[in-house]
């Protein structure tokens, strides 16, 4: 192959911490040729963000570089801070994960895409916001020329990395540097977003580093593909090579811990994920899963025709001119034992179920009956004995427990708060609860931050656990972990399923995921479920157009089975209605057993 | 637009009533001016007639009723002490008492901003330090004490400046003004930077905060990997986010500045409002203390509304809508 645009040899980044310099990576060697695509995938900390940025050399004063970093013949480690503004979105360009955040929030977007081009290709004011025109025409915006005139805030999460990717590419530059661009958005939006860069690469003959924790994005995306793991490149190879055989073990780990959409197909019960050890990489067979569904008893949790709906008022007096139908008439059951996956787009509803069902947002209207009791008509003391039936686990673990409580005292809690035994028993208690999530006992004592984040989820599940739940309701409980940290709670909370028959309503926009814990999955698209069935039927039978359409964005772990997808530029829809608006009635037609799918309105599902 | 507009003038004439209640009823228990204006040999038949003449022989909500009617009106009443109209008693020192803060304020954005900025951009270098320290002196140093200091500084030890007064004024639109002789701004400077120096320390502080923590977001590194030119990083992208938050704070402490320059007027012997409203606390003379405070309050109540206008024009999330909250 021709000669490399980008060199890294011999790259490490040190931080000063504390006086001390302390190296995050060492020794990284990284070629990437002219239109090619190089992915770089690691967990959190194993120093792949810190590569992207050291190339751009945007770590600030405490960070200290030494190596090699030929880009077109110079060494962009020798050159003048002025020399390297100049090759900074110019000659490289960069795009960020976070797109709400990445966009100045006080600055008209025309301005934050015409500033790059006044300042590298020296255009005057008028020439700068035709070129904006035509770039976010580029990235596929609709009526480009209005939008130049508006504030980030009336841009959606996918748009805006739009405009990132529009202002990335203003100059043409020959590489362009991704740092997790879709982690933060809808698997939808995502999927548009990979075809958009895949398509402007196209058209741009630009190189791309593409960094990422995701393997199904790395399968879908790129060429070759460097694994990081704690500051070391551990393999390199084509992205075939480390696919069909991976040489070091943590590869191997963190690709048998990549949860597979499809993987399931002919299996009706959850599944564990394989195991495997970091340093030798071998496999820990996975135990097989008992079925703990108690058909035998009545469903712990019985939801019908919930209805939320949060007014939006207006004008001086505050008059409700319309509603967001966030959950439009929901209906389900959840029994003992069993495991029912909401699934859904960010705004769909699922979130707002999950709280409606424990009160903790008020419904409009239905009902809602956990064991005997009626949640929408429960009074204050009822309300407490509902919320020690069920249970909420939450997604961030890290806002989840209160920093300045030991993690014992925040297990106790609960138990001291509902009077369930006298405190000298506690103590006996939280020791137990620690062992059933797989910390240790003697951790009691210890501060949340002196945890990582797969362990402090297992605290949040302790406290949950604390009170002998029947239902727990994990909104996007493992979303925010790394993927090997996510097959471990995913196996701790099958674990506790089968020691405890506890009923998990799991939330969720992660499909693979999902497949993998169900026993029952709901689809919800704009408030409303639009199919229902038992998690099998779902996944290999799928009946509605969205369940279809979000199947087929989530990205395939395999890069033998790359699709090409030809995408709409839908966006994913707010459910607002105005005032005295009605629903039409729902009508769900019964596929198979179980299966139901909700009759497709006139109006066709995006 | 037009209804938040609305809402804010309502919100307005329900805080200016409560508080003319409020000042009325406290008034009343605090005592009898008739006892402070009168001396102790006055005749009971006088003391009847001053009483009557003001109108405090009969109860207090016949009292207040009075005074609504009147103040809806426009009159707020004659004062007890100088028997001119208690507006006009204000209105003639207020220019001088708005000279000063005004000049204060800009003195407090001129000098704090530029310090502020530096002091976050290096928080840690020795020039930085300096200024968080003599940030910390403006806090805390008493403003009578630093007054009195600057005056035996500039004005009796080295004869620079002078001590007390406004100086010559010229007449802008009928109001006299100090700034436009250089008479007038050599007595303005001392009262108004002893007046700015707490404030100086406040926007230094506030300015270093939230270039700090401007500085860290994620547009920022954007804008870097843009390439674009420190210059216009902290010019565009830090500093107009930066003003946000301080607009707020500026605002209030305008109000603050006009209402409660007592001390440095008092220090500076500058003709403002703040020494008519002590001596009218004194006797008790209730109509200047009432249109003192009502005025007060529209004052707030505009720079209020002005700051949310200024705040929906720099921030494009702020919109403005009826029925605040």
């Amino acid at each position: 192959m021709n000669e490399p645009i980008l060199s890294i040899s011999n790259l490490t980044t040190e931080f000063r911490v504390g006086g001390e310099w302390r190296d995050v990576i060492r020794n990284v060697d990284l070629d990437i040729h002219p239109r090619e695509t190089v992915a770089v995938v690691g967990e959190s900390g194993s120093g792949k963000s810190v590569t992207a940025l050291s190339i751009m050399r945007l770590l600030g004063r405490n960070a200290r570089l030494s190596g090699r970093i030929l880009f077109e013949g110079q060494d962009l480690l020798a050159l003048p801070e002025e020399d390297m503004q100049r090759i900074r979105g110019n000659r490289i360009g960069m795009i960020f994960q976070e797109p709400m955040t990445s966009l100045n929030p006080v600055l008209k977007i025309g301005e934050q895409i015409t500033e790059v081009l006044i300042e590298h290709r020296g255009l005057d004011h008028a020439a700068a916001m035709a070129e904006a025109a035509r770039l976010l025409e580029k990235v596929r915006i609709p009526s480009a020329r209005q939008r130049l005139n508006e504030y980030p805030l009336s841009f959606s999460g996918g748009m805006r990395q739009r405009v990132v990717i529009a202002i990335a590419l203003a100059c043409e530059p020959k590489l362009l540097i991704a740092d997790e661009p879709t982690t933060a958005l809808d698997v939808t939006i995502q999927a548009q977003i990979l075809e958009l860069i895949k398509e402007l690469q196209k058209e741009e003959e630009m190189a791309v580093l593409f960094i990422t924790h995701d393997m199904g994005v790395v399968a879908e995306i790129s060429d070759r593909t460097a694994v990081m793991y704690r500051g070391d490149v551990v393999e390199t190879g084509t992205t075939e090579q480390i696919f069909k055989s991976p040489v070091h073990p943590y590869t191997r780990a963190l690709l048998s811990a990549v949860p597979q959409l499809g993987s399931m197909n002919g299996q009706n019960l959850p599944l564990r994920f394989p195991i495997v050890d970091m340093a030798t990489g071998s496999v820990e067979p996975v135990k097989p899963t008992v079925d703990t569904v108690r058909l035998d008893v009545p469903p712990a949790l019985r939801v019908a025709n919930l209805v939320t709906r949060f007014p939006v008022k207006k004008g001086i007096l505050r008059r409700t001119v319309g509603n967001i139908h966030a959950v439009e008439n929901v209906s389900f059951e959840l029994r003992e034992g069993e495991t029912l996956s909401l699934v859904g787009e960010s705004g769909c509803g699922k979130s707002t179920t999950g709280r409606s069902i424990l009160r903790l947002t008020e419904l409009t209207s239905g009902t809602v009956a956990i064991r005997d009791h009626d949640v929408a008509r429960a009074g204050k003391r009822e309300l407490a004995e509902i919320r020690r039936l069920a249970q909420m686990i939450f997604q961030d673990p890290f806002e989840s427990l209160n920093p300045r409580i030991r993690i014992g005292d925040a297990i106790a809690e609960p138990i001291i708060a509902h009077g369930l035994m006298p405190r000298a028993e506690v103590g006996t208690r939280v020791p137990q609860l620690l062992e059933q999530v797989g910390l240790s006992p003697s951790m009691a004592d210890r501060f949340p931050h002196e945890f990582s984040g797969g362990q402090r989820q297992r605290v949040c599940i302790a406290r949950a656990l604390a009170l002998n739940p029947k239902v727990i309701v994990a909104d996007e409980s493992v979303s925010a972990l790394d993927v090997s940290i996510k097959a471990q709670v995913i196996n701790l909370m099958l674990d506790l399923q089968e020691q405890l028959g506890l009923g998990y309503l799991f939330i969720s926009h992660d499909m693979a995921v999902v497949e993998r814990i169900s026993h029952r999955v709901a689809v919800m698209y704009m408030g409303e479920i639009v199919e229902i069935g038992p998690r099998q039927a779902v996944f290999e039978n799928p009946q509605h157009d969205y369940t279809r359409k979000l199947m087929s964005a989530v990205p395939i772990a395999d890069p033998t089975r790359r699709r090409v997808r030809h995408l709409s530029n839908d966006e994913i829809r707010t459910p607002y209605r105005e005032a005295g608006f009605t629903p039409p009635p729902q009508k769900y037609r019964e596929v198979d057993e179980g299966h139901f799918v909700l009759t497709q309105h006139l109006e066709p599902a995006a | 637009m037009s209804s938040y507009l609305l809402s804010r003038l309502f919100q307005t004439i329900v805080t200016l009533f409560v508080m003319s209640v409020l000042v009325f009823v406290g008034l009343y228990m605090v005592g009898n001016p008739v006892d402070v204006l009168l001396s102790s040999s006055a005749t009971p038949e006088e003391r009847l007639h001053v009483i009557q003449s003001f109108g405090l022989d009969r109860p207090v909500w016949e009292q207040y009723l009075v005074f609504l009617s009147k103040a809806l009106q426009g009159d707020l009443g004659n004062s007890f002490v100088f028997n001119q109209p208690a507006l006009d008693l204000i209105f003639q020192r207020m220019p001088a008492t708005l000279e000063l803060a005004f000049v204060a304020l800009l003195m407090a954005l001129v000098i704090g901003i530029p310090l502020g900025v530096r002091a976050g951009l290096k928080p840690n270098s020795f020039v930085s330090r300096t200024i968080m320290t003599f940030s910390i002196l403006g806090f805390s140093l008493p403003t009578f004490w630093i007054g009195l200091i600057m005056i035996m500084v500039f004005s009796v030890y080295l004869g620079w400046l002078p001590a007390s007064g406004r100086g010559d004024t010229v007449e802008v639109l009928g109001v006299p003004v100090s700034f436009l002789t250089l008479d007038g701004l050599s007595h303005l400077v001392l009262p108004a930077f002893n007046l700015a120096l707490f404030k100086i320390s406040l926007v230094i502080r506030l300015t270093r905060a939230g270039v700090m923590e401007v500085m860290q977001l994620d547009y920022v590194r954007f804008a870097r990997a843009k390439g674009i030119n420190e210059r216009r990083i902290l010019r565009v992208h830090v500093l107009k986010n930066t003003l946000i938050p301080l607009i707020t704070v500026i605002g209030l402490e305008l109000g603050s500045l006009i209402a409660f320059a007592v001390v440095t007027e008092t220090i500076f012997a500058w003709p403002g409002m703040g020494k008519l409203i002590i001596d009218a606390i004194g006797v008790l003379d209730r109509p200047v203390i009432l249109a003192y405070l009502l005025i007060t309050v529209v004052m707030f109540s505009v720079i209020n509304l002005l700051v949310d206008i200024l705040y929906s024009i720099v921030d494009p999330r702020v919109r403005l809508e009826g029925g605040s909250r």
